[in-house]
């Protein structure tokens, strides 16, 4: 068994909580165990950082410093969730200067931070502490004809490249071999989704989102998997305007990743949250999808 | 090698001064960070200009322009500027100048989502979507309100909002959190 503390992100108790039911449901079949960090506060994201940097990275640091007590690596789910942890681990190290204020900052709240804890992303725990072997022993379900086009964002790759190629990165295309189905090449699978810009620049997110849509389709995919809920949300839930807006008939389900693995583990449909998705996901993957 | 700059200029010392934003100088204006960024067409300046003019000192310009209010944090820029440059950090030190200046472009409508999310960080230590989104729209556009509401009622059929919080932070953990937010504002404020 291995141990992890858990940081959720708020999305994961708002319109995500299908990646949170699927990755702790994967995450018991792979002998990890998430612990979820208790009262965590939101990571601030990348708007607070841009309001106030030092009281966003306070955000991050009284998480790190939760963290810290128990000592496990942290594990984010949300890939802004990891890059914003990951900053103010990297600033708290590199700055002396953010070190102190953060320092001060937090003795302010009766906690310390000494820069100990690791932060990960669950694609880099998922993909590379558990092997290849593992994943294929706990298959049970044949996956053989889906293609699937894994698609990465910008966040969890990106910049600091800590577990993968930050323009090619390739463990979830390794998953999606490992878990029996195959995977399809195509361009754009780390470009950018639009953020939070869809609901501040709405047209401009959904040009985003058509492109990379219409890249993944093109080449052949049944489905997109994610590792990002604003990924997911953006790709699925805006999926409809953008038909309406470019005049196309897209119709691909969008699944978080884990969500993925738990069909190929043959997890039932309730436990992986697959009523959440909003692209009806019935049609192409029906048949592998195990009922209660 | 590092550009000098003849005279004085505030503008630049000030995003020097900010975390990621020291390594400015170092700019041989090759264009990479243009080329790799999504919305660089939707830019009044694309990356490599904004970085020019700040050298220059074009400091209103600068700071009313729309540019780095569309940058979306996707880091490609910086995963591939040959000179080590983090271009997303010198774009948040513009944005958190623009902010502190009340300078920011009439032309979007990002800052404003950007404060009604941090002023509910900071109230409540967590983000419910209905409520950030409602206070959003009502800021800036009801009307424009209306034209999601297919999306909204699609989000709420399959239990993606949630109109009461799922997760609340115990009592004791948010005033922790604020008294450490306050003491970050207090020294940013009155740094020693």
């Amino acid at each position: 068994m291995k141990y992890y503390s858990y940081f959720p992100g708020c999305c994961m108790y708002e319109d995500s909580q299908a990646y949170d039911l699927s990755a702790r449901a994967v995450s018991k079949l792979l002998d990890i165990e998430l612990i979820e960090l208790e009262d965590w506060n939101c990571c601030g994201s990348t708007p607070y950082t841009v309001v106030d940097e030092l009281s966003a990275f306070c955000c991050c640091a009284r998480n790190l410093a939760l963290a810290e007590k128990r000592g496990l690596d942290l594990v984010a789910a949300c890939s802004d969730c990891y890059l914003i942890l990951s900053r103010t681990n990297q600033h708290f190290k590199e700055y002396p200067e953010v070190k102190k204020k953060l320092s001060e900052s937090l003795a302010a709240g009766g906690l310390e931070y000494n820069g100990t804890i690791k932060v990960r992303h669950i694609l880099d725990v998922f993909a590379n502490d558990v092997s290849s072997e593992d994943i294929k022993a706990t298959v049970k379900v044949d996956l053989g004809s889906l293609k699937v086009a894994p698609y990465y964002g910008c966040q969890a790759v990106r910049p600091t490249p800590n577990f993968d190629d930050p323009e090619y990165p390739e463990s979830m295309d390794r998953m999606v071999v490992s878990i029996g189905a195959q995977v399809v090449p195509y361009p754009l699978k780390t470009r950018c989704c639009g953020g939070s810009l869809i609901l501040s620049e709405q047209d401009v997110a959904l040009g985003l989102i058509y492109k990379l849509l219409d890249n993944a389709i093109s080449n052949g995919a049944d489905c997109i998997v994610t590792v990002c809920p604003f990924c997911h949300l953006n790709l699925d839930a805006y999926q409809s305007v953008v038909n309406k807006k470019y005049k196309t008939n897209f119709n691909i389900p969008i699944l978080f990743f884990t969500q993925l693995m738990g069909m190929a583990f043959g997890i039932e449909s309730k436990a992986l949250g697959l009523r959440e998705n909003i692209v009806p996901i019935g049609k192409t993957l029906a048949r592998y999808i195990t009922q209660q | 090698m590092e550009i000098k700059v003849h005279g004085s200029n505030d503008f630049i010392q000030e995003i020097s001064s900010m975390p990621g934003g020291e390594k400015i100088n170092l700019c041989i204006q090759c264009g990479t960070c243009s080329a790799s960024c999504p919305n660089a067409n939707k830019m009044d300046y694309t990356p490599r200009a904004l970085i020019a003019m700040a050298r220059a000192g074009m400091r209103d310009e600068v700071l009313s322009s729309n540019s780095m209010w569309l940058c979306l944090s996707c880091y490609m820029c910086t995963v591939r500027c040959p000179r080590g440059i983090v271009p997303t950090y010198i774009m948040h030190a513009l944005e958190n100048l623009a902010m502190r200046h009340h300078a920011t472009s009439p032309k979007t409508r990002t800052p404003t989502l950007y404060k009604v999310f941090s002023n509910t960080v900071y109230n409540v230590g967590h983000i419910p979507r209905f409520g950030c989104m409602g206070r959003f729209y009502l800021r800036v556009n009801p009307f424009g309100a209306l034209k999601n509401i297919p999306v909204a009622l699609s989000l709420f059929k399959h239990g993606r909002m949630p109109i009461n919080m799922r997760r609340k932070l115990k009592p004791e953990a948010l005033s922790q959190f604020k008294a450490i937010l306050d003491k970050a504002t207090m020294l940013e404020e009155h740094p020693k």
